[in-house]
């Protein structure tokens, strides 16, 4: 098979693998339905005093959909490789001739395919409980943000898994990281309740960039009609994504780290 | 690693024999291009591990010490998702049937019992059909019967004409299994030689056992035919018999731990 063919063969096993696993299948795409179903039965009715006022269930939509795109690409990876490379196999498939970017490219491929999903899914429900317009029009702005973040957490998913020496850190560890940022950078807390000091705060991690991107690429802003790609948010995400690049191929290794 | 100086055959089965802790796994990972050496030259179907490309890769195929299948994949799944790695591939329904998994196919791995679960490490070793397998303590920590059953499976390479590297600590593992053996201890080989004759074991003195009057007598010899000549002559020329006469030479396992723990000593 030609490296391409080899992707897209060792992407269709990753993905039965992926739908077969009660934790993942719960976690990636469970959790930001339930998140959103209960952000919006909460806070409902209410507004957000962004964009000079929107409904919160307006906010919570890209709010999730940020959540989902994270937690299918950096925590979904993290979580998956460590458990890959502590069981032995990663070192396995380092003895056989598929060359090794195969097998990152099949679980990037599957998590930015379950990441494009989830967009799908929090969208229609969006639309169809809450009534949350999906921009039709800017489709190929989300599509473009989305997969440039995707593909960013990606690269720092892997490179985390070289801070995580064992399957039972895994998860701490993940969420001790993305749990608290979540709430910082506005994806919990609506932007309007957070003081500007937690904010900038979280301008130095990329959760809080590639959120600004997503929001402004789903909702549109009023009076600035067609800018749809925040440029300066999606560059330095994609600049957390290269520094995660260079770590990963300097500090990824495939041999178990425990006994 | 001291001095390892191992040549192994085109189509035997060679046991590399030793102590936890002795260098098995670290000669193994060296010979399978997983680890750099510091020394000395190694030479796998012609070429250097260290440097070895993909064509190499689909030559050899390896089981490892531990490791754990996908637990969500189904057997012909995980065998399928190998198969596709290499590019003449045997049929996986085959490789299926060989290791002894045919009622199971449809199983996921996650289901499966120790053995099976190493029959299948097996098969998915054997799917690229190599000429040459690495296998590292296939059994250790099973229960006879998985062992039986994985016994069975690599006996089964044999018959396929398959090379097979294999790892143990198990004395009878390697003379139920292996054509050849090296034992090695302390980083070194410190025997070699096939199951029967390892350690010299023929030439090795014999222990003579008998009751004297109600009293033990051992008498160790290298001469066993005479020594045995000698006492049963003077006891027939006394009337007496030699009560519960026994000859005894070491075994296997004796030659083994005398071996093994020699080279610990010298540590």
């Amino acid at each position: 098979m030609s490296g391409l063919a080899l992707v897209g063969h060792q992407f269709r096993y990753d993905q039965k693998a992926f739908w077969r696993n009660p934790a993942s299948v719960f976690f990636t795409v469970m959790f930001p339905v339930v998140l959103l179903l209960i952000f919006a039965t909460v806070f409902g009715g209410q507004t957000v005093d962004v964009r000079g006022g929107i409904k919160t269930t307006t906010y919570y939509v890209p709010a999730i959909i940020t959540l989902s795109v994270i937690s299918a690409t950096m925590q979904s990876l993290a979580m998956s490789l460590v458990i890959a490379r502590e069981d032995g196999r990663l070192k396995r498939s380092r003895g056989t001739p598929m060359p090794p970017w195969v097998f990152i490219a099949g679980r990037v491929g599957n998590s930015i395919v379950v990441a494009l999903m989830m967009l799908a899914l929090l969208a229609a429900i969006g639309r169809l409980l809450y009534g949350v317009d999906v921009p039709w029009d800017r489709l190929p702005a989300i599509v473009a943000t989305l997969v440039v973040g995707a593909a960013a957490f990606c690269c720092l998913g892997i490179a985390l898994t070289a801070a995580i020496p064992s399957q039972d850190a895994a998860a701490p560890i993940v969420n001790a990281l993305l749990l608290p940022l979540y709430f910082l950078s506005g994806v919990f807390i609506p932007d309007d309740q957070l003081p500007s000091g937690v904010i900038h705060f979280a301008d130095a991690f990329p959760i809080r960039h590639f959120f600004e991107a997503f929001f402004d690429a789903y909702v549109p802003a009023h009076g600035a009609g067609g800018a749809s790609i925040s440029w300066d948010n999606l560059a330095i995400v994609a600049i957390w994504g290269v520094a995660g690049l260079l770590l990963s191929i300097r500090f990824f290794r495939w041999t178990p780290r425990g006994g | 690693m001291r001095g390892i100086d191992l040549q192994v055959e085109a189509g035997e089965v060679f046991a590399f024999l030793g102590p936890n802790g002795a260098g098995k796994t670290t000669t193994v990972e060296i010979l399978e291009g997983y680890r750099k050496r510091s020394g000395g030259e190694v030479k796998v179907l012609g070429e250097d591990p260290e440097r070895a490309r993909r064509e190499w890769r689909e030559r050899i195929g390896i089981v490892l010490q531990s490791c754990r299948l996908d637990p969500y994949l189904t057997v012909r799944e995980s065998l399928e998702l190998y198969a596709g790695y290499y590019a003449t591939p045997r049929p996986v329904e085959e490789v299926v049937e060989l290791v002894g998994l045919g009622g199971k196919a449809d199983e996921r791995t996650g289901k499966l019992s120790g053995g099976q679960q190493r029959r299948l490490d097996v098969g998915m070793a054997l799917v690229g059909d190599p000429e040459l397998l690495f296998l590292d303590e296939p059994t250790t920590g099973f229960d006879p019967q998985a062992r039986r059953q994985a016994w069975e499976a690599i006996a089964g390479l044999r018959q396929l004409g398959k090379t097979v590297f294999l790892t143990t600590h198990y004395m009878d593992e390697a003379q139920q299994l292996a054509d050849r053996v090296a034992i090695i201890a302390g980083g070194e080989v410190v025997a070699r030689g096939t199951p029967e004759d390892l350690g010299d074991r023929e030439n090795q003195p014999a222990t003579v056992h008998y009751r004297e009057g109600g009293r033990e007598v051992r008498v160790e010899t290298t001469t066993l035919v005479k020594t045995l000549h000698e006492l049963t002559g003077q006891a027939l020329e006394r009337g007496e018999d030699l009560e519960g006469l026994e000859v005894t030479r070491p075994t296997l396992e004796d030659v083994y731990l005398e071996l093994t723990a020699h080279a610990e000593v010298a540590e």
